[in-house]
Parts: structure tokens; C-alpha cells; sequence
């Protein structure tokens, strides 16, 4: 079975990243699914019959159209088809912080060592690293930081209204609404 | 100015420690060149021609004698002595060995200096007015501000793969010194009529290739929603700003193509997700940062130095370089100088390592141990004793820091261009030279008064050539370097965009293009015109006639 990054930890992946279903007929039996929104939205009712299933959003799709499900949906995926594709990070703050999404956040595609501290601080809490590359060095991405001055899903009382209290809160205390 | 707490400290620490792990596991092929680019592009480092070149940031511009000495010492014993002050108010070493950089930013992060942020696709450099805090005209001293927007911009998770570079300015006084109307973002700030601070804020103003002016989307924004509003505004472009054409990625084509209502709507928005929520600055942390940036403790008793005139009347290089290089004071008995770094045969913006030293010790005696980099790539020394002035003229003389040309046709703004940069298609450098050499007579340079030239090698225009009076811009034609000429440009509050009067011209023409384009002002001029005066009453015409006439 695949693995992946979750909750700070290399775990097995039960859940099954369909990336371009030919049609509803098509999709694996038996395990959960994570399927492209076009998909959900035009079957969604057939979808919630079969078992489990989730959605996956390109970095242009917007997270509002999944705003009427987020409560039944147990993992929302966020595609990085480049990692220098930013959008990624606005969509899992949105899905956060404005839809309150408390499922599972998992960033998909390119996803690399070197920006899972940034995924992490903007709501994500799993990571489907790249095939190629090694888990366990991706691992040590995740504390590539102690702290930073924003407000941030992760940490949503910005420095600055910590940094008169005697001593500064580290990004690993667990804050308040974390996801 | 600001001083680093143990986080700030920590931060950087860790910043650091993780390029110094990128860069190893790049060396052992672990990381492959294009996963490498953009996290060395976020810490400074382009691959240059001949070598890398580390651009190491310089918040709004300010820095201390001692990250001056730092940075000496760096240019000596990593580089060949020197290093490049830049537009964007940084510092470049054009030298340096990539292995050398982790150990280069380990140094710059004893004296509170790093290189986060100074290329890439992320938030640049924050800038400001190189006289804040001294200026008479000063309505908010924009500094606590320029850092309270720094630190928000530092390392932000959620924008740091952004579709473009992206620059934010602030400007604090009533005339702009920061060229605010040509950034992504650009931030006034202002009282109202009850003494109240807020910001106006500017979006999608820029150079490069399309050159904007930008457009207020909000007249008064409450101070405390200051990081609230810069979030939802950077958020709209993240989503939505184009991806698909590197050229058409910056935020004012999305602000155009959406039209400036439709784009403050999205912007207006997102803000009501954050208002008021815990970014919203609270009163604390104002004054935290304010107390960085208090006077120093001048001398008293204040007043205007008597001695001052006489020896102005006595001596004409003195009164020249008073007249040019030195700033009025709000603080009576002080003024403010600025070191030209545009002597005739040194590129401009170059400094050597000794003469940094040398600047350093300066600053120490006669300005509080503080210096400025203004975004024409000159120094500032922002608190100089007005009885001090004559004797800091004649060290600043032995170092060739003294020519007095601040605001004339030889204070070339000018990027390092074709000998340096791999992105120019033209040698910027010699043209420069060129021109100042034709200009070397100080009476008629005086005669001809302000004008700004500004060159770029090429379209990225890091010598904001748009904005110059006289913009130069390098072009390519078939492998050969050829140069094309914009007048009426201008930055400040009249900030206007030059216009292309015809063909390129080669290299060997340009000193005779532009004698020629002066030569139709000292003409046509009324007077107490300014060049830019007189070109945006005239219009082109007059100016391309006179250069095409005889040129070609």
C-alpha cells in the first residue's frame, strides 16, 4: 500500500487518487476514492451511494463549490501540479479559515521536501509526496521552522500578539483551533 | 533603528540552516536545478554570467556601520572587493561561489542581515523614503510601518510562490520619494482632519515590460487593518493573477484586465474575511516598532549653523556639493547629505570594500552610526550637525563620495546591464560612462539643472528607465546591442511614463543623443523650467526632430 505524510507522521494510504476517470462505471470498487470535482459535481448523488469518497481541486478550481458538502466530505485533496504553482496555499487557507473545512487537507502532485513547513502553516495536515522521492527525508521538511510572524492557519495568533508574553509559543504547542 | 529579539534571531538562524541543507543536497544531485532555482532565487542567489550574485536585503533602505563594516568584510573575503547598491535599496556581490553562500548569509546573520526574499517570485524588499524620519515634509514616519509590513511579508507561508515578483512601497510624506505609483503595491500614509493615520493604498503601478501607473483601490484605510488589507490583496492575485505567461504575470495585468473596480471589489471582499480578526494590529505593536525608529539625540543648543553661509561664499565646489548632496532638516541645526556613489568612471551604485569601511567610520562620527540607500543608488547620511558639514565634504572628497550631482543628468540610475546580469541584452555601464564623460563640465551640468536619466538593459528595467526624463533601455537586434530612447518620464507624486521618440540608436551614438535632447531644452526652455518642464510643454517633436535630424 502507498504512504504518505499525516499529522507529522509516515502513515499507509488507504485512499485511491483517481486522476482522470473515463466515467462513474470506471472508478475502482471496494476502496475509497479521491475524485476531480467536474466528476463530483455532475454525479455527486450516484458518488455518495458507492462508499467513500472525496474531491480533489485543481489549483484554478474554486473551494466555494464544495462549500455545501464540506461537513460530509472526510478529505478534500489540493492539486500542486508544479510546486511553484502558489495557488494551492490560498485554496487550503480558504477551506480552512473562511468554509471552517476540519477534515483532511491533503496537498497532491508535486509536493516536495521543501515547501511542506509553508503547506503545513496554511491548513494542510497530509502529504502525498512525489513517487520519487523519500518520505522519510520529506518528514524533516515539516520542521524546517520553529515559528514565524504570521497569523497562519496553523498558528492563527500572529508573533506579534504573542511576543509580550513572557515566553515565545512554539509552532509545535498545539494552538487553539488547530485542524 | 529596528533591532533583532530572540525570535527574529532564531528565524533567520533556521533560514540559514535550511539553505545551508538546500545547497548541499543540490551539490549531491539531490535536488535537481529546477527544484533548486526558486528556493536559492528566494535567498538572493541568480546565476550570473560569470558568476552567481548574491543580493542581500537592506530593509527600506536603512542600515548600521556595523552590518556596513559586515558587508566589507563579506565583499573582501568572498568577492573582489566591491558590491552593487541596487534600485530596490539592496546590496549585490556579483562573485561570490555557491558554496561560499551559506557561510556569506551565517555572516550577514551576526549583524541582523539576510538575503530572504530579494528575488523570486515573492514579496521583495519593502521600501521607503530614504529621508524618513528627518524630512520637513514627513506626515508619518513610514519606518515602523516598513517594518511592521516586512515582518508580515517575511517567509509568509501562503504567498511564497506568488505567479510574480511583487514590491511594495511606503511613503509617509507629502512629496513621494519611495516612486510609489510604480510598484505592485504602493502605501501612503496620511492623517485625517483629526490627526488620525491611515493609509492610502495603490495597486498595479509597475515597470518591465508593461509599464503601469498604479491606481488608488482605497483612499483611507484604518491603520490597524493595514496587514488585513495587504493579505486580501495578495491572496486576489495568488488565485487569480496569470500563470500562464511569465510576461503578463504581475499583478497590474490582472488589476487591468479585470478593471481597477472589478479588482478592488475582490479585494474590498477578501478583506471582510480577516477585518478586525487577530492580524489586526494592535496598538502595542505600533508603538513596539515606533520605539525603534526615535531621534537621535542631537546636540544642543539647535539652531541653524551662522558659520554655514560664509563658507559657502567662499568656497564654489562647497557650495556646489551644499547646493546638490546635502538635504534640508525638520531638526534646526541639522541637515541630511547624500554621498553620491555616481562618479564619473565607477559604475553606478558601485562601492568598494574600503571605501564601505571608510563610509562606515563616517557615519559613525557625523551621523549616529546610521546610513541610508536611497532607491537611486546613492547614501544617505540622514543626521549630519550643519557646523559638520565642511569638514565631512572634504573626507568625503578624499574618497570620490563627493561629487556633486544628486538630481543632475550625471546621478545616472543604471542596473548592471550586459557585463554583469545574463537576463540584459545590452551593456548598460559604458553607456553611462559615456554620457557622464560628455557632461564632465560642472557649469554647464548646473545649467541644465534636473533631469533624470535612467537606463535598463533590458525589459525587467532595474534602472527604471520608464520613469527617467530620459529613459535608455537596451535592446537586442540580430546578436547586436542597440539602444532605445524614451523621454517625459518621471517618478514622484507627477509620476508619468516615458515615451519611445523613434529608433534605436548603438552605442556609439548615444552621448551625441543626448547633448542633442539637452541642447533642444537649453534652447526652448522658459524659465525655471525643468527639463520634464519643458518636454511635456513642447511634447516629443521638437526633441525627436533634432536627434533624427542629425544623428541619422
Amino acid at each position: 500500500m502507498p504512504r504518505l505524510i499525516k499529522d507529522g507522521a509516515i502513515v499507509e494510504d488507504r485512499w485511491t487518487l483517481v486522476r482522470e476517470p473515463p466515467s462513474l462505471a470506471a472508478l475502482p470498487l471496494a476502496t475509497p476514492v479521491i475524485v476531480p470535482l467536474v466528476l463530483w459535481k455532475s454525479d455527486r448523488n450516484a458518488l455518495a451511494t458507492r462508499g467513500e469518497v472525496a474531491v480533489w481541486l485543481k489549483p484554478d478550481e474554486d473551494p466555494a463549490a464544495l462549500a455545501a458538502d464540506l461537513a460530509s466530505l472526510p478529505l478534500i485533496a489540493v492539486d500542486f501540479p508544479k510546486f511553484t504553482d502558489g495557488r494551492g496555499y490560498s485554496t487550503a487557507k480558504l477551506l480552512r479559515h473562511k468554509f471552517r473545512f476540519t477534515g483532511e487537507l491533503r496537498a497532491i502532485g508535486d509536493v516536495l521536501r521543501d515547501q511542506l513547513y509553508y503547506m503545513r502553516q496554511c491548513g494542510f495536515d497530509a502529504f502525498a509526496v512525489r513517487a520519487d522521492r523519500s518520505l522519510e527525508d520529506a518528514l524533516k521538511g515539516l520542521a524546517d521552522f520553529s515559528d514565524g510572524y504570521q497569523a497562519t492557519v496553523r498558528q492563527p495568533i500572529p508573533l506579534f500578539r504573542r511576543r509580550t508574553a513572557a515566553a515565545i509559543v512554539t509552532e509545535n504547542t498545539p494552538a487553539a483551533n488547530d485542524p | 533603528m529596528y533591532q533583532y529579539d530572540d525570535f527574529d534571531h532564531r528565524l533567520v538562524a533556521e533560514r540559514v540552516a535550511q539553505f545551508r541543507d538546500q545547497t548541499r543536497r543540490f551539490l549531491a544531485g539531490e535536488l535537481t536545478e529546477d527544484e533548486f532555482r526558486p528556493l536559492r532565487l528566494q535567498n538572493g542567489l541568480y546565476i550570473q554570467k560569470h558568476a552567481p550574485m548574491l543580493r542581500i536585503s537592506i530593509p527600506y533602505g536603512v542600515l548600521s556601520s556595523k552590518q556596513l563594516r559586515k558587508l566589507a568584510h563579506i565583499g573582501r573575503k568572498y568577492d573582489r572587493g566591491y558590491g552593487h547598491f541596487t534600485t530596490r535599496q539592496n546590496l549585490q556581490f556579483n562573485w561570490p561561489r555557491l558554496e561560499d553562500v551559506p557561510e556569506i548569509l551565517g555572516e550577514l546573520a551576526t549583524v541582523e542581515m539576510h538575503a530572504i526574499q530579494t528575488s523570486g517570485n515573492c514579496e521583495r524588499n519593502i521600501t521607503t523614503d530614504h529621508f524618513a524620519g528627518i524630512a520637513a515634509d514627513e506626515v508619518v514616519d513610514p519606518r515602523p510601518w516598513a517594518e511592521l509590513i516586512r515582518q508580515w511579508a517575511a517567509l509568509n507561508p501562503e504567498f511564497a510562490y506568488l505567479p510574480r515578483k511583487f514590491k511594495i512601497a511606503v511613503n509617509g510624506s507629502t512629496v513621494d520619494r519611495a516612486a510609489t505609483l510604480v510598484h505592485d503595491i504602493g502605501v501612503h500614509a496620511v492623517r485625517n482632519e483629526t490627526g488620525e493615520v491611515g493609509f492610502r493604498v495603490l495597486v498595479g503601478g509597475g515597470l518591465g515590460r508593461t509599464p503601469m501607473i498604479g491606481y488608488v483601490i482605497r483612499e483611507w484605510l484604518p491603520h490597524d487593518e493595514i496587514l488585513n488589507y495587504l493579505d486580501a490583496i495578495l491572496r486576489v492575485y495568488n488565485r487569480f493573477g496569470r500563470r500562464d505567461n511569465i510576461y503578463k504575470a504581475r499583478i497590474k495585468i490582472l488589476v487591468k484586465e479585470r478593471t481597477p473596480a472589478e479588482f478592488t471589489r475582490a479585494v474590498e471582499e477578501e478583506w471582510q474575511l480577516a477585518r478586525g480578526g487577530p492580524t489586526t494590529v494592535p496598538n502595542e505593536e505600533i508603538e513596539r516598532l515606533s520605539s525603534f525608529f526615535t531621534p537621535p539625540p542631537y546636540a544642543k543648543p539647535r539652531g541653524d549653523d551662522t558659520g554655514l553661509r560664509a563658507l559657502i561664499a567662499d568656497n564654489r565646489p562647497f557650495d556646489n556639493w551644499v547646493r546638490r548632496n546635502v538635504f534640508p532638516h525638520k531638526v534646526p541645526g541639522y541637515a541630511a547629505v547624500t554621498l553620491s556613489l555616481k562618479k564619473t568612471g565607477v559604475p553606478p551604485g558601485d562601492v568598494t570594500s574600503d571605501q564601505m569601511d571608510a563610509i562606515a567610520a563616517l557615519a559613525d562620527r557625523y551621523s549616529f552610526g546610521e546610513l541610508r540607500v536611497s532607491h537611486e543608488q546613492n547614501l544617505v547620511f540622514a543626521d549630519v550637525r550643519q557646523a559638520e558639514l565642511f569638514r565631512l565634504w572634504t573626507e568625503l572628497k578624499g574618497l570620490g563620495l563627493a561629487t556633486p550631482n544628486i538630481g543632475l543628468l550625471t546621478d545616472i540610475i543604471c542596473c548592471p546591464g550586459g557585463d554583469f546580469c545574463s537576463l540584459a541584452n545590452a551593456k548598460s555601464i559604458p553607456i553611462a560612462e559615456a554620457v557622464q564623460r560628455r557632461f564632465d563640465d560642472l557649469d554647464y551640468l548646473y545649467d541644465i539643472g534636473e533631469v533624470s536619466l535612467n537606463m535598463s538593459g533590458c525589459m525587467n528595467a532595474c534602472g527604471h528607465h520608464h520613469v527617467g526624463n530620459i529613459g535608455v533601455l537596451g535592446v537586442d537586434k540580430n546578436g547586436e546591442e542597440w539602444y532605445q530612447v524614451s523621454i517625459g518620464g518621471a517618478q514622484g507624486d507627477g509620476a508619468s511614463l516615458g515615451k519611445v521618440i523613434g529608433p534605436s540608436f548603438a552605442a556609439s551614438e548615444m552621448p551625441d543623443v543626448v547633448s542633442r535632447l539637452i541642447e533642444v531644452y537649453v534652447e526652448r526652455r522658459h524659465e525655471d523650467e525643468r527639463f520634464i518642464d519643458t518636454v511635456r510643454r513642447l511634447g516629443p517633436e521638437p526633441f525627436k526632430e533634432r536627434v533624427y535630424a542629425t544623428a541619422h
